[in-house]
């Protein structure tokens, strides 16, 4: 879950880590008196979830209240690289700033730990600086249990070459970003730029968070940290139902058994797709290994709701789950959604295959379901499916 | 002689008297899996009957190997416990741990792998959230299906369950030597380059089934492994070419970051390195296929 800057700072001042004073509204009006609060000056800053705001015009100075009202009024509502804008953070203009650093700490998949990174080269993009001078970049492993302490921050600094001037103050933040880090089972944590400011002092200026959802279950405070605007209704919907469903932008819904099948299932749809008008996938669905008839039927009245779906593609490989209980939950479903007065009118194709794969082929065909068909095979299914989406179009 | 895993395991399940950990123990046992014991603290003494076999509970994984000589554990308790449980297995030095339990915490993992380091790598962990190991004929250890496939000469690795079950169906008239799902979490113990050098190594294995899926580098890695140090064909897949950018692909370690760890990336990767792959599972079967002649 990646967080907005202005809940990065609240986390870093959690933390101690120095960052200005800020706050978030989300109407122009408000920008009044958080402005006042600071003093009659401030930064007015689009929240959003994407790089590339200054240039695209969201980040500016408001020299009086009124012109924060003004200046709010323009961000808000604005649409920077598809994601529209429907925050804005009121904050603290910064001190006059000599120097721009970068520091982070995220995880290491290829080494299976965490990792620094710093540079005295801040205020772009990291990977541009590592593309352009490698040299400027500082990689430092950090053990996943001795974890960052001053003596490891002072190496991470120098190895950084900071200037001596700050390396206290830098080996500093380091300590408290790292605090940050792992309290908050963080993927990412990242100050950019960390500024040199002229009394002397480095404050984090603007920071990005990425937290593990898979530890949501020690962070109740994790729950206020959902983007609840962003979500596509179709995918909230699906969290209400704790599915695992991702919205694409095809015509044939997909419903699957384990994230690798249905990934691979997207894929198959696609290459299909080809040769039915490009019609793509419309949804990455993964309903586990269970695969019950409620389950199934909570899945199908998200796809079937979607009204850019056109076809249904089934694909199930029954490992221990046996496919005459799928077969079953299909048709229960079906009939579950119909009782319900639910508009069940797209073709299903559904492919079963593995354990009792047989029997769950049987009740399908003895069910006869005018919408349902049955083709036994990945490939042949992932074809029939974009096939009538197709022609369904 | 398979990898990791044989006729002579003996193995103890750790969250054994748990719902997940009953019912795979029972099917474990159905596939002739050797489980000599199930640990549990607060069961320690009692003994659970399944299906006629009865299974001793232990309090510790220690105590479990002293009484036992189990050589493999399989972990299946909840999320906010894993952790302390592969902890405790390495502790015991048990010589294999396969992590099945899903949705673990990243710290965690991150925390148990470099603690397996600190204690010498005594330990080999498999997963987690990964669905284990099996040797067909001889052992079964997770929760794949046991009889989906016969004893071969195929060697599988994958990141995938599904897609696991989903090869051996494909290719379950030639039949593997040991397949084993790695799982698909940011952080893994056990690797494709792990596998492919044992793959390499075993006399019992003519061809190397590969399955990667989007994030991370892993299939670059083991590309370059390949191109190095095997020999024997190695046959590749690699789903989520139409993953969108930043979106977790439902394993919590399948999401495409800006331009890196994407599926075509991989493949590019695997097939400079002399790999097939396939366009589908059936068509990577398929290739299988035609290598062993059959």
């Amino acid at each position: 879950m990646d967080l907005f800057e202005y809940q990065a700072r609240d986390l870093f001042a959690k933390h101690d880590v120095p960052v200005l004073a800020g706050e978030v509204i989300d109407t122009p009006e408000a920008a009044r008196a958080a402005t006042e609060r600071l003093g009659g000056k401030s930064v007015v800053k689009a929240q959003v979830k994407v790089g590339g705001r200054g240039k695209a015009g969201g980040v500016k100075l408001a020299a009086s209240a009124d012109e924060a009202v003004a200046r709010a009024t323009d961000i808000l509502g604005m649409d920077i690289k598809g994601h529209t804008v429907h925050k804005v953070m009121i904050a603290e203009t910064a001190p006059e700033i000599l120097e721009e650093y970068y520091v982070s700490f995220l995880l290491d998949r290829a080494n299976r730990t965490f990792l620094s990174i710093a540079s005295v080269e801040g205020g772009m993009e990291i990977e541009e600086v590592a593309a352009t001078r490698p040299e400027a970049v500082a990689k430092t492993a950090i053990d996943a249990i001795d974890g960052v302490d001053e003596a490891k921050a002072r190496e991470i600094v120098e190895a950084a070459k900071f200037p001596a001037e700050v390396a206290d103050k830098v080996a500093d933040v380091l300590v408290r970003l790292w605090d940050t880090f792992i309290k908050s089972d963080a993927l990412l944590v990242e100050v950019n730029p960390l500024a040199k400011v002229a009394s002397g002092d480095v404050i984090a200026l603007d920071g990005k968070v990425s937290l593990d959802e898979n530890a949501e279950f020690r962070h109740p405070e994790y729950e206020e940290l959902h983007d609840k605007d962003a979500a596509n209704p179709l995918e909230a919907a699906a969290k209400a139902k704790n599915l695992n469903y991702v919205k694409l932008d095809g015509e044939v819904g997909i419903i699957g058994n384990g994230a690798g099948l249905v990934m691979s299932t997207l894929d198959v749809v696609a290459y299909a797709g080809e040769k039915h008008g490009n019609v793509k996938p419309a949804n990455f669905l993964d309903i586990g290994g269970g695969a019950s008839a409620q389950v199934m039927a909570n899945g199908l009245e998200i796809i079937l709701g979607d009204p850019d779906v056109r076809s249904v593609f089934v694909n199930v490989f029954g490992g221990i789950t046996a496919c005459d209980e799928v077969a079953n939950g299909i048709v229960q479903a079906l009939k579950l959604l119909e009782d319900r007065g639910e508009n069940v009118s797209k073709p299903l194709v559904v492919r079963l295959d593995g354990n009792n794969a047989e029997l769950g082929r049987q009740i399908l065909t003895d069910a006869n379901h005018p919408l349902v068909q049955r083709v036994d095979t990945m490939d042949g299914a992932a074809d029939k499916a974009a096939e009538l989406a197709h022609a369904a179009k | 002689m398979a990898i990791w895993l044989n006729k002579d395991s003996k193995v103890i399940v750790q969250g054994m008297t748990g719902a997940t950990g009953m019912k795979h123990t029972k099917l474990m046992l159905a596939d002739g899996t050797e489980v000599v014991g199930g640990v549990n603290p607060r069961k320690a003494g009692t003994s659970v009957d399944f299906d006629g076999t009865e299974v001793p509970v232990f309090g510790t994984v220690k105590e479990a190997i002293e009484k036992t000589g189990a050589d493999v554990s399989v972990i299946f308790v909840p999320e906010k416990f894993t952790k302390d449980a592969v902890v405790e297995a390495i502790d015991a030095e048990i010589p294999l741990a396969v992590v099945i339990t899903e949705g673990i915490a990243v710290h965690d993992t991150a925390a148990f792998w470099a603690y397996a380091g600190k204690k010498g790598n005594k330990t080999r962990i498999i997963g987690p959230n990964c669905p284990g190991i099996i040797t067909p004929g001889q052992s079964n250890v997770g929760i794949i299906p046991g009889d989906i496939t016969k004893p071969g000469r195929i060697g599988l690795v994958s990141k995938s369950g599904t897609l696991t079950y989903q090869m051996m169906y494909e290719l379950r008239d030639i039949g593997f030597s040991t397949a084993v799902g790695i799982g698909g979490d940011p952080i893994i113990g056990t690797t494709h380059i792990d596998a492919l050098a044992a793959f390499q190594a075993d006399p019992d294995t003519d061809l190397i089934v590969m399955i990667g899926e989007i994030g991370g580098d892993a299939e670059e890695r083991a590309a370059a492994f390949i191109k190095e140090n095997v020999t024997k064909p190695v046959v590749g897949y690699v789903a989520g070419f139409t993953a969108p950018e930043g979106k977790t692909m439902g394993h919590a370690g399948a999401i495409v970051s800006g331009s890196s760890g994407t599926a075509q990336a991989k493949k590019e990767a695997l097939e400079a390195a002399g790999v097939k792959v396939g366009k589908t599972p059936t068509e990577t079967a398929g290739l299988a296929r035609e290598i062993l002649g059959g």
